[in-house]
């Protein structure tokens, strides 16, 4: 008898959590899957005139993707720009997570808050100012050219993959710092006493405990970085020049001035497709070596 | 747990120039008494704040976006304000697939979801606009918001409420004169920080406005123009100091009343 009861009581408890959930899953099913199921279904559409779509069901925009070089080239530059950022990014931060996490003994919280501010100021804004700072007439050159240490402008800072990457890592780096700080934070002290104790060295410490117990973290980061930066659309275009155009500046000219939404719903499906994809064998990766190591 | 490490420091200190001397040149810049954004500095200048006033377009844009940056903050707040309930009060069955999907928005590309939204909205007839681009904002605040509401619900005294049911008081009651006060900083925290990232957010709104333009937009139409440069740094540079004060108003808020040793548990974001 009382364990029927409980059954009900528990059961009531789900039906409560899901009133309390309702509006947020209803917005998640009504504004974002419900569309890209649409979207979904429009990339097996044809685009017949500037206003007239032929819903016939087919793989042509698939095999118009495949078959065109640049879409390739565009998602797999994308997806290599993706990779170089959530590397260089990784690479970057976790140093300062690091001293974060076990040097800084007061005011942790404020130096989160400071690494952190940037990323909340106007994203647009702040990829202007690499276009400013890597420019031709910019502010490296025109130091150095006023220091006199050069005479020429150096051409290659902008419209690069390379701009493309550093502007993007100094975008994103607050969504790497916290998640291993938050990681590395957690790590009991005492594991890193007993490595000690053990005979470990500093480095041996590291790569044995310290290492592994962030990959969390690590792969927290990952996740959060890969995935949105393969879409992003204002970096490639101010500061990506010709060489630096990725995939979602493709996208953008379908759904606008080339007016083709079957072929840019198709390239937004495989976008995403690939990029999770890859996401998840990074993840992966990063698990399995993990493993080994610890 | 570790003594000193001065390379770490120096290198913290490096980082930390990097990321804020981009930041910082817009500012510096909007003063300087020259179109061309060059070294050396030619000399100080208020003129550009005084274009910026006086750019009636501007008026224009900024209106819209604190029409949709307040509509988007109060609907994602509501929104996160009932889901993080759910998930800190009750065990939720498919616990982690709500959580997971409730959170998405944060994870998938915006211009994937900016697109499928065109794909919708002008599916059903309806013209692109600042209704769409709210709705989008909504979307992508939620899980910000939820994220802030859970690490402030998760911390408080659950025998508070207790306390409160055994004193006399009914559910409402609890609700009103405990639970909504202890949340409260934290509901504040959440309509500031989601006001910040609608009002600075750029690739929703460019995809799914037409003629109507949020200020990122106005800002990104008139970067085309050598000669309208400097106010739009004036303007960077009033956007960077008041998101400044609004973020460092909301972290401060979050950890009002938490006790002291909770002070570093920042959750989320």
């Amino acid at each position: 008898m009382i364990r029927y009861w409980e059954k009900i009581y528990a059961k009531s408890e789900n039906i409560k959590a899901y009133a309390l959930l309702f509006p947020a899953l209803l917005m998640v099913i009504l504004a974002m899957a419900s569309p890209m199921l649409l979207t979904f279904v429009t990339s097996f559409h044809t685009q017949v005139s500037m206003m007239e779509i032929d819903t016939t069901l087919t793989l042509g925009r698939y095999k118009d993707f495949f078959s065109k070089p640049v879409y390739t080239t565009l998602l797999g530059r994308s997806i290599k720009i993706s990779f170089f950022v959530t590397l260089v990014t990784l690479i970057t931060t976790y140093p300062l997570a690091y001293y974060i996490a076990f040097y800084v003994k007061k005011n942790k919280m404020l130096w989160i808050v400071l690494m952190t501010l940037p990323f909340w100021t106007s994203y647009l804004l702040r990829v202007f100012s690499w276009k400013v700072i890597l420019g031709h007439k910019g502010v490296v050159n025109s130091a150095l050219m006023a220091l006199g240490m050069i005479e020429e402008p150096l051409g290659f800072l902008i419209y690069s993959q390379t701009a493309v990457v550093l502007t993007l890592a100094h975008a994103w780096a607050a969504f790497a710092i916290l998640p291993l700080y938050v990681s590395l934070d957690k790590i009991d002290k005492s594991l890193l006493e007993a490595s000690y104790d053990l005979g470990n060295s500093k480095f041996q410490t590291f790569w044995r405990v310290t290492f592994p117990l962030s990959l969390p973290g690590v792969i927290g980061a990952i996740l959060i970085i890969f995935i949105p930066t393969v879409g992003d659309y204002v970096t490639p275009q101010l500061v990506g020049g010709t060489d630096g155009r990725m995939l979602s500046n493709m996208i953008q000219a379908l759904f606008g001035r080339a007016n083709n939404f079957p072929l840019g719903a198709a390239s937004a499906v495989i976008m995403l497709f690939s990029v999770s994809l890859v996401a998840l064998i990074v993840t992966y990766v990063t698990r399995k070596v993990s493993m080994r190591m610890s | 747990m570790y003594n000193k490490n001065n390379i770490l420091f120096l290198y913290a200190i490096l980082y930390f120039a990097f990321l804020y001397i981009p930041v910082m040149l817009l500012p510096v810049f909007s003063f300087n008494d020259a179109i061309h954004m060059v070294f050396p500095l030619k000399g100080f200048t208020l003129k550009w704040y005084d274009q910026m006033i006086n750019a009636s377009r501007l008026h224009q844009a900024l209106f819209n976006s604190i029409k949709v940056g307040v509509t988007a903050s109060i609907f994602s707040t509501l929104i996160a304000l009932l889901a993080a309930k759910a998930f800190t009060k009750y065990k939720v069955r498919l616990r982690q697939l709500s959580y997971g999907a409730i959170l998405l928005p944060f994870v998938i590309p915006e211009i994937i979801i900016a697109v499928s939204l065109i794909v919708l909205w002008t599916g059903m007839g309806l013209q692109l606009g600042l209704i769409p681009v709210t709705i989008s904002h909504v979307l992508f605040c939620t899980p910000f918001c939820m994220l802030v509401l859970i690490s402030r619900m998760e911390g408080f005294d659950r025998n508070l409420e207790e306390a409160a049911m055994d004193l006399g008081e009914n559910a409402w009651g609890t609700f009103w004169r405990v639970t909504f006060p202890l949340v409260l900083p934290a509901i504040v925290a959440s309509l500031l920080l989601s006001f910040v990232i609608s009002f600075d957010e750029f690739i929703l709104a460019f995809f799914l406005t037409s003629n109507d333009q949020t200020l990122p937009l106005y800002m990104w139409g008139q970067l085309r123009f050598p000669k309208k440069l400097p106010h739009v740094l004036a303007l960077g540079a009033v956007i960077i100091v008041a998101t400044s004060i609004i973020v460092m108003l909301s972290y401060w808020l979050r950890n009002l009343g938490k006790p002291t040793d909770k002070k570093s548990n920042i959750g989320g974001i």
